[in-house]
């Protein structure tokens, strides 16, 4: 685990911008590099079968996951929810189509707005706690300690959170949808007067299990984003709590931005495999 | 090797072998060519001025670091290459007190001492239990296996650490400043420890440390590393008769001329 060189010493004093531009993108590049060999050498560590004692660890940290971002996950889905209902009900019901909002209320919900909402709430939740526990364990050479004491750091700390976080994420996401199809029945069905058949009605015939399916992939794949940049930037912090503040506000803003980007290509990818696996039902993703 | 007189410690082999170890971060140079052999049962004391790579040359030796350009050698075998898993078994056999103590927070006392006999050995639950509190006593942080870290002040933490770092029994302790912020009666008690694991099982250690009278008390031999090279070698004796003014200024403690210019100028 050598840590990666940086080019900024070889710049001259002054001011060259082409030099820094040149700097920055190769030390961008071997960033990148760095955590795709972070993120191999996790991945061999998940495939060596993991042995009993990070099985226990990724069942303690699934709870500590599960529990503490329930609630969170579950409140913001349901106001997500609501509002939703808010702001179709009065378009739908214009065209006199009011009994249908069920429908694209758990469209939106199922593949869009569970998913990324979950991973966003846990990309602030659990990869902030996550980049600051593994960055104040550097800090604090604990990472070391662990290396002078024949434990291999990516399978003691990385692989357990990975896991964790692979496995919670579908699993929240799920209590995501569930919450936030809630919010809109409340909103459509007990505030607003539409009848609970059709609302029910329209909102299954409008989901097949694929639909709910492209959710959970999407959620797996967050997962996997999330907790490997948290990890990563964690075991790659600077020195001191600034070097630790700073892993945490960095691992967000990758996080984030690596969740929208994988979003929408896997909102392609699946869409191809839609229409493969149904060529002749019209694209509904 | 053969010039030297039977019964003089450099007849004995070497243990730890630094040729030529070079290590910058940066384009700050800390190991400058360093060469020096530990020699197998002696206690080293390792001194020198804060910053100048005292606990970078002790993380060499253990694979934590590895040189810009050299050689490190354990006995015969080269090891400033080795992967994390080659290196496993000569770690197996070296105890490294870390300067910060790097216990681990999330485990009580008692599991963090367990840490590297659980695993490096084959022992019993009820086997490494009793070697727990037995290592634990010999700190004097009896009964202290169910504390958490965050417990304990910075001196039971090291104390904690030191009984960590010896659990496995190693043939090799390499100390990193381990009487730092302990009374003056526990920095004795944690000598004299130094000096009972070395007289009766042998052990080789390297001190790392800025107390002089612990340096003094343990140390068979004494370096100094300063401006990324080792300026005296030698018994205490050769460091307090030699002729550098900046060993006879490090070993007696006082303030540089220029150091003390800079005060009188507030
Ligand atoms: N991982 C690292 N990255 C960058 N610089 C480092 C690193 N480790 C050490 N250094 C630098 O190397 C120099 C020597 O550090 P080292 O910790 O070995 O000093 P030391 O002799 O142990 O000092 P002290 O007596 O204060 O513990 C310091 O200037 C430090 O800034
Ligand atoms: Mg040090």
């Amino acid at each position: 685990m050598a840590s990666i060189k940086t080019y900024d010493e070889t710049l001259p004093s002054r001011p060259d911008y082409v030099a820094r531009l040149g700097a920055w993108a190769i030390n961008t590049n071997l960033a990148m590099g760095d955590m795709g060999v972070f993120f191999l050498s996790t991945l061999y560590g998940i495939l060596r079968w993991p042995g009993r004692r990070t099985i226990s660890e990724t069942l303690a940290q699934m709870y500590e996951m599960g529990t503490k971002s329930i609630p969170v996950v579950m409140v913001a889905g349901g106001f997500i929810g609501a509002v939703l209902a808010v702001e179709t009900l009065p378009q739908f019901r214009e065209i006199g189509l009011a009994s249908r909002v069920g429908s694209v209320i758990v469209i939106s919900v199922v593949k869009q707005v569970g998913p990324i909402l979950t991973a966003v709430m846990l990309a602030g939740r659990l990869g902030g706690a996550m980049t600051a526990e593994l960055g104040t364990m550097r800090v604090t050479e604990q990472i070391d300690a662990l290396r002078v004491m024949g434990a291999d750091p990516i399978r003691t700390l990385v692989v357990p959170r990975v896991l964790a976080c692979v496995i919670m994420a579908p699993i929240l996401t799920l209590y995501s949808d569930a919450i936030g199809i809630l919010g809109g029945w409340v909103v459509a069905v007990q505030v607003e007067g539409v009848r609970n058949y059709p609302f029910w009605h329209y909102a299954a015939q409008s989901t097949d299990l694929f639909t709910v399916n492209v959710g959970l992939v999407k959620a797996f794949f967050f997962g996997i984003v999330i907790s490997t940049v948290a990890c990563y930037k964690g075991f790659r912090c600077g020195n001191g709590a600034q070097g630790v503040g700073r892993a945490c506000t960095e691992a967000f803003v990758t996080g984030f931005c690596l969740i929208l980007l994988s979003n929408f290509i896997l909102a392609l990818g699946l869409n191809n495999l839609y229409n493969a696996l149904y060529p002749n039902q019209p694209s509904v993703l | 090797m053969v010039d030297t007189l039977p019964g003089t410690s450099s007849a004995l082999p070497a243990l730890i072998r630094f040729e030529n170890i070079y290590k910058s971060f940066g384009s700050q140079v800390v190991l400058n060519g360093v060469s020096i052999a530990f020699t197998e049962g002696q206690t080293t004391v390792v001194l020198g001025p804060s910053g100048t790579g005292k606990s970078v040359l002790l993380k060499h030796i253990v694979g934590l670091l590895q040189p810009d350009a050299g050689q490190v050698y354990y006995r015969d075998e080269r090891i400033d290459h080795l992967s994390d898993r080659d290196m496993s078994p000569i770690r197996k056999k070296i105890g490294f007190l870390f300067q910060l103590s790097a216990l681990f927070d999330s485990m009580t006392v008692g599991d963090n001492v367990a840490f590297p006999l659980r695993t490096h050995s084959r022992l019993s639950k009820a086997d490494i239990d009793d070697r727990v509190a037995e290592r634990l006593a010999m700190v004097g942080m009896e009964n202290s296996e169910r504390k958490m870290p965050g417990e304990l002040s910075g001196g039971q933490r090291k104390r904690v650490a030191l009984a960590r770092a010896i659990a496995l029994n190693p043939e090799l302790v390499l100390y990193d400043e381990p009487t730092t912020g302990l009374d003056p009666i526990r920095s004795d008690v944690i000598n004299e420890l130094i000096l009972k694991l070395h007289e009766e099982l042998k052990v080789s250690a390297i001190v790392v440390t800025h107390d002089l009278a612990s340096a003094f008390k343990v140390g068979e031999r004494m370096v100094i590393l300063m401006g990324g090279g080792i300026i005296a070698d030698g018994s205490a004796d050769d460091l307090r008769s030699h002729r550098d003014p900046r060993v006879q200024q490090f070993i007696t403690g006082r303030a540089d001329e220029a150091d003390l210019r800079a005060l009188h100028r507030i």
